[in-house]
């Protein structure tokens, strides 16, 4: 079976008429295929390779590089906490901390039902309303313990 | 009386929609600039207005416009990178511009379009701004249904096109060569120079790269010109920037001020001052890679010459404010961690000396270091400075060199002690 549909296919020919070369389209395909799949699996990565003409290790590289890509299955709910400086003098960790508690994990792994992945992350441009986290697409701002848990709990 | 001018619609109510702009003069500069000035004009006026790039390294805007070969003299096509990457820890203003006022922007990248008779712009805008990424998704799409993209730009003969392409995570995407080489779908790795962008740059091709914020600035040059601009901010550091303020005040955000206010107007007017009763410590001026300065230099103006003579530089105009509570050393160790994390791997004296970096920071500050580790620390900052292909390396170096500069004898209390002295500093 394709993991890349007629859909997404489509999508990501689209795109390549943006640009003089097939291979610029390589970073809009991975995202396509991770937005349709939560992560990038080694077969898309073939079937992005085979589709913008590139070797498979051309895509992989690429795929490591980059830490938006997925190389494994996260949750359902990726919470990723910001830990640079202006999140950290502003409690980040506590706010991690509090996180873990509450789900019962720690930065980097995923609850046994597949429903949360905890990751720290480096400065994700939101200085001015820390602490923050990114909850799968959304950026969370001003964060406390109160308004965590409120966050959390929607989700559940 | 307020002399800010990027950010004047920011809280009104459908600020980001082609509609409200048409109603502020919105594409009134970009009309201007395609009907009755020749390109060379454009880039002569944006030289004369004395405007400075805005996403850290404050050079010419106009004199590297200038850098573009002459339509006729070089007939390959020509491309406008806009960096919308900005990843430097402290930094959020262009996101603030992205969601608030997408056209501003779109405009700008015409008036540079026809400029430097450019086909297209890609605004390379990093991958965690999806929010913003989707506003200005739907202004360009506004922008093109308009008529001010595409193959007759407003009814003349200017064909130009704008493309968003959302990057993936790497800060390093943010230097000028790593983005070009990430939007042409490869890793992120910066390039030699030279060749340099203008005459080889995306795909071989003659490039411009600038921020988000500068390109902003070139619509109100356009519309009320360079007297009126030269007269806002000092002499070499012309007009307003958005200065992010962040970390220990009462109000942290982004404020629009001319260059040159000083960080103690910033942080004690606009930002409400030091959060929770504290007193203030020290600054980082513009973003992590710029040095720190002791709460002793907060008279300093915010300008890239002041800053220069200061010990630090402008950068990103992103202050990081810290307490008296904080501990300088831990504060430098997630600095440290995040240059390690973000080297690109390519240099050698990046890749180990950002390791080596964090790692002497991190066992000082777990009370395991020794007095000897201290030199050995300024010797590998000083080491990695100005070595590599790309400016990582500085931005790695420089904050260490300035917290040892002011905060010596907080590295030697942890030696000392044995632990961190600073019970009430923040957590990591």
């Amino acid at each position: 079976m394709s993991l890349l549909n007629e859909a997404a296919r489509k999508e990501i020919l689209e795109c390549t008429k943006r640009y003089p070369e097939k291979r610029a389209a390589l970073l809009p395909a991975l995202h396509v295929l991770q937005r349709d799949h939560g992560w990038i699996p080694q077969e898309g990565m073939k079937e992005v390779a085979e589709l913008l003409g590139l070797k498979p290790a051309e895509v992989l590289e690429v795929v490591t590089f980059y830490t938006m890509f997925n190389q494994k299955q996260v949750g359902r709910h990726h919470i990723q906490v910001c830990r640079n400086i202006s999140c950290a003098l502003r409690g980040a960790r506590r706010i991690t901390r509090h996180i873990s508690g509450k789900l019962g994990i720690q930065t980097g792994e995923t609850t046994p039902d597949g429903q949360f992945t905890l990751s720290e992350v480096e400065c994700l441009g939101s200085c001015g309303t820390a602490p923050m986290l990114m909850l799968n697409d959304d950026y969370h701002e001003n964060l406390t313990e109160p308004r965590v848990d409120e966050i959390l709990d929607d989700l559940s | 009386m307020s002399e800010a001018y990027l950010t004047t619609h920011f809280g009104e109510k459908d600020s980001a929609k082609l509609d409200f702009y048409l109603s502020h003069r919105g594409y009134e500069s970009a009309r201007r600039a395609i009907g009755s000035m020749t390109p060379s004009e454009v880039v002569q006026l944006v030289k004369d207005s004395g405007l400075r790039g805005r996403g850290g390294a404050g050079f010419s805007t106009g004199l590297k416009w200038s850098f573009m070969p002459k339509p006729g003299q070089d007939d390959r096509p020509r491309y406008i990178a806009c960096n919308a990457d900005e990843s430097e820890p402290g930094t959020f203003k262009d996101r603030a511009i992205m969601e608030r006022d997408p056209h501003q922007l779109i405009e700008g990248l015409i008036i540079a379009g026809w400029a430097m008779q450019a086909k297209a712009a890609y605004i390379y805008i990093r991958g965690e701004y999806v929010h913003p990424a989707r506003v200005l998704e739907a202004a360009l799409r506004e922008a093109y249904d308009g008529g001010y993209l595409g193959p007759r730009v407003m009814g003349t003969d200017f064909a130009f096109d704008v493309y968003l392409h959302r990057g993936a995570g790497a800060y390093i995407c943010g230097e000028e060569t790593g983005l070009m080489e990430s939007l042409e779908g490869k890793k992120g790795q910066p390039r030699k120079k030279p060749p340099f962008p203008a005459n080889y740059g995306l795909w071989g091709m003659p490039t411009t790269v600038n921020n988000v914020e500068t390109f902003c600035h070139v619509v109100h040059v356009v519309d009320r010109g360079i007297d009126w601009f030269r007269g806002i901010g000092t002499e070499k550091s012309t007009g307003t920037t958005l200065f992010g303020v962040s970390g220990h005040v009462v109000r942290p955000g982004y404020f629009e001020l001319p260059l040159g206010t000083t960080a103690r107007e910033i942080i004690f007017e606009h930002a409400g001052g030091i959060a929770n009763g504290r007193q203030l410590k020290g600054f980082i001026p513009g973003g992590s890679s710029t040095k720190p300065l002791p709460a002793s230099a907060v008279d300093v103006r915010m300008d890239h010459d002041s800053l220069a003579a200061a010990g630090s530089a402008l950068g990103t105009a992103g202050l990081i404010v810290m307490d008296d509570t904080t501990c300088m050393v831990r504060a430098s160790k997630v600095i440290a961690h995040f240059y390690r994390d973000e080297s690109c791997g390519q240099c050698t004296q990046c890749r180990e000396g950002t390791a080596w970096l964090d790692k002497l920071i991190g066992r000082i500050e777990a009370g395991a270091g020794r007095m000897e580790d201290l030199d050995l620390l300024l010797d590998v900052a000083n080491s990695i400075e100005g070595v590599t292909i790309c400016a990582l390396s500085d931005a790695a170096a420089w904050p260490v060199q300035g917290v040892l500069k002011h905060w010596r004898d907080e590295f030697a209390r942890h030696v000392k002690e044995g632990k961190c002295p600073f019970p009430e500093s923040f957590e990591v």
